[in-house]
């Protein structure tokens, strides 16, 4: 089987099969990451550019990683250093870089539905590196895959997700994908950041972390978005802290030998206290590992001639 | 042992049969013993999906002869296809496991049907990236013919004269099939 698909847009429209063949694609790529020479020559020729609207340091670094293990040629653009503060539509920045014979697009952009948008207006392939509040989709990937990876299977497993989930693409694209694969979904925190009839997803919703962690097999902290306090989301960090964040003593309160995941970068004390982050039951840094061999597998499946 | 029919099956013909494939196997497996003057400096590597069976077949003849275990890899060449790219649909990728340094030693390459020499070109790639071989060679049950790159197989089971158009189908144990190699009169598409 093949990924008949040009983009790689969101996690609610792929296939559980789709899901299953990025997963497996990704498992056989992590074999070159561990190789002295790392780098194969699956991509020569193609140039993947990464057009980042917004700040990102590890998913960029991570794609353009994936990208040069594959041979591609990779550009960076970010809007900073372009046209763009001087008014260009996304589309005609895209359509430019298309003009340069851009195989693939990898976009990151504030608003929700850029990479939908872009998808439709350009030949190239786009991948959705995050989209405002919709979804994220290698990220969830490439946590889908480290739980795999870890715990083998998705049938009943319990997950547990924590923090600000109304406006985490992180959190919703994991949603849609642990849904599809079976997994037991439950969503925490305080109710200004639940969104409402997430119910209807199939998920658990809990305002108290102790209740929610009892017996998961897997603990996925968001990071909270500090920019957003003034928002009155949330009272003072140290409240958000105190009923929100994860301690050594909760994560007791899991299954043993739970798994404590992070999409980073980690507010150390505020949503995770540092001697859980560094703790072993901690796969924060399998997670990044993880993201170059999922994104080098999305590459690879999306690059077939057209 | 049924003993398979000769006759042919729907335009397929057999080519060798269970008794002839073993035969053969153990022939490589002296010949491999002899022109390495034993396992010492040797390696075996089995081309997926159909050489890693062959592969270790050779290596349990090789440790019934010498009482010495080869260490055996497996490698996927879909990286390394000069097709990559022209293809609409990217072939699924299997995992490449090679356990061992290839640097200095003599690594058998393991396939079942030898062709066109392009999968053989994609595996000696593949095979150079992981690090430098002291020497390549090459082991294959059938050779068919119709190479389009110069390459040479170094051990053969059997040579089949074969018309481009004609399939070679090598049917093995592992694969729930009863050791086999048939040959199907032009049948459309997926030669190999």
């Amino acid at each position: 089987m093949s990924l008949k698909r040009k983009d790689l847009v969101s996690i609610a429209s792929l296939t559980l099969d789709e899901i299953t063949l990025i997963l497996d694609t990704a498992d056989s790529f992590k074999e070159v990451s561990g190789r002295e020479i790392k780098k194969v020559p699956a991509l020569r020729g193609k140039t993947v550019v990464n057009l980042f609207f917004e700040p990102s340091t590890r998913t960029r670094t991570s794609f353009e990683l994936a990208a040069k293990r594959l041979s591609a040629d990779v550009i960076n653009f970010s809007p900073s250093s372009s046209s763009v503060v001087k008014g260009e539509t996304l589309l005609d920045t895209a359509r430019n870089i298309e003009a340069m014979q851009a195989d693939i697009i990898v976009l990151r952009h504030p608003d929700a539905g850029a990479a939908e948008t872009l998808a439709n207006g350009v030949k190239s392939s786009v991948i959705n590196a995050g989209d405002g509040w919709h979804e994220h989709p290698t990220q969830a990937l490439l946590d889908l895959f480290t739980m795999r990876e870890k715990k083998l299977n998705f049938k009943g497993l319990r997950v547990a997700i924590v923090g600000d989930i109304a406006h985490s693409r992180v959190a919703r694209s994991n949603i849609f994908g642990l849904s599809k694969l079976g997994a037991e979904i439950r969503a925490v925190g305080p109710p200004t950041m639940i969104p409402v009839h997430l119910d209807r997803l199939g998920v658990r919703v809990y305002y108290d972390l102790d209740e929610a962690l009892r017996g998961v097999d897997v603990i996925m902290m968001l990071r909270l978005q500090l920019e957003r306090q003034g928002r009155a989301l949330f009272p003072s960090i140290r409240e958000y802290s105190r009923l929100y964040g994860l301690t050594a003593e909760r994560v007791r309160l899991a299954e043993a030998g739970a798994l404590v995941m992070h999409p980073g970068p980690v507010n150390r004390g505020v949503e995770m206290a540092p001697e859980v982050a560094d703790s072993f039951s901690s796969v924060i840094l399998d997670q990044v590992a993880n993201g170059v061999a999922v994104r080098m597998g999305i590459l690879y499946l999306l690059s077939g001639a057209n | 042992m049924i003993a398979p029919e000769k006759k042919a099956r729907d335009q397929e013909t057999l080519v060798m049969d269970a008794s002839e494939v073993a035969r053969a196997l153990t022939r490589i497996a002296h010949e491999i013993l002899e022109r390495n003057k034993g396992t010492q400096e040797i390696a075996l590597v089995g081309i997926r999906t159909g050489g890693v069976h062959l592969a270790h077949r050779l290596a349990r003849r090789i440790q019934e002869i010498e009482r010495a275990q080869v260490p055996i890899g497996e490698l996927d060449i879909t990286l390394y296809r000069d097709d990559l790219g022209i293809r609409k649909d990217q072939p699924v990728l299997r995992k490449t496991s090679i356990p061992f340094n290839v640097s200095d030693l003599n690594v058998i390459l393991v396939d079942d049907v030898l062709f066109t020499g392009r999968t053989i070109r994609a595996a000696m790639d593949g095979l150079i990236d992981l690090g430098r071989p002291a020497e390549i060679q090459l082991a294959v049950l059938v050779d068919r013919g119709h190479r389009q790159l110069p390459i040479k197989a170094t051990y053969i089971g059997k040579n089949i004269p074969t018309s481009r158009e004609e399939i070679v189908h090598v049917y093995l144990e592992e694969e729930g099939e009863e050791d086999r190699v048939v040959l199907l009169k032009n049948a459309s598409g997926g030669a190999r």
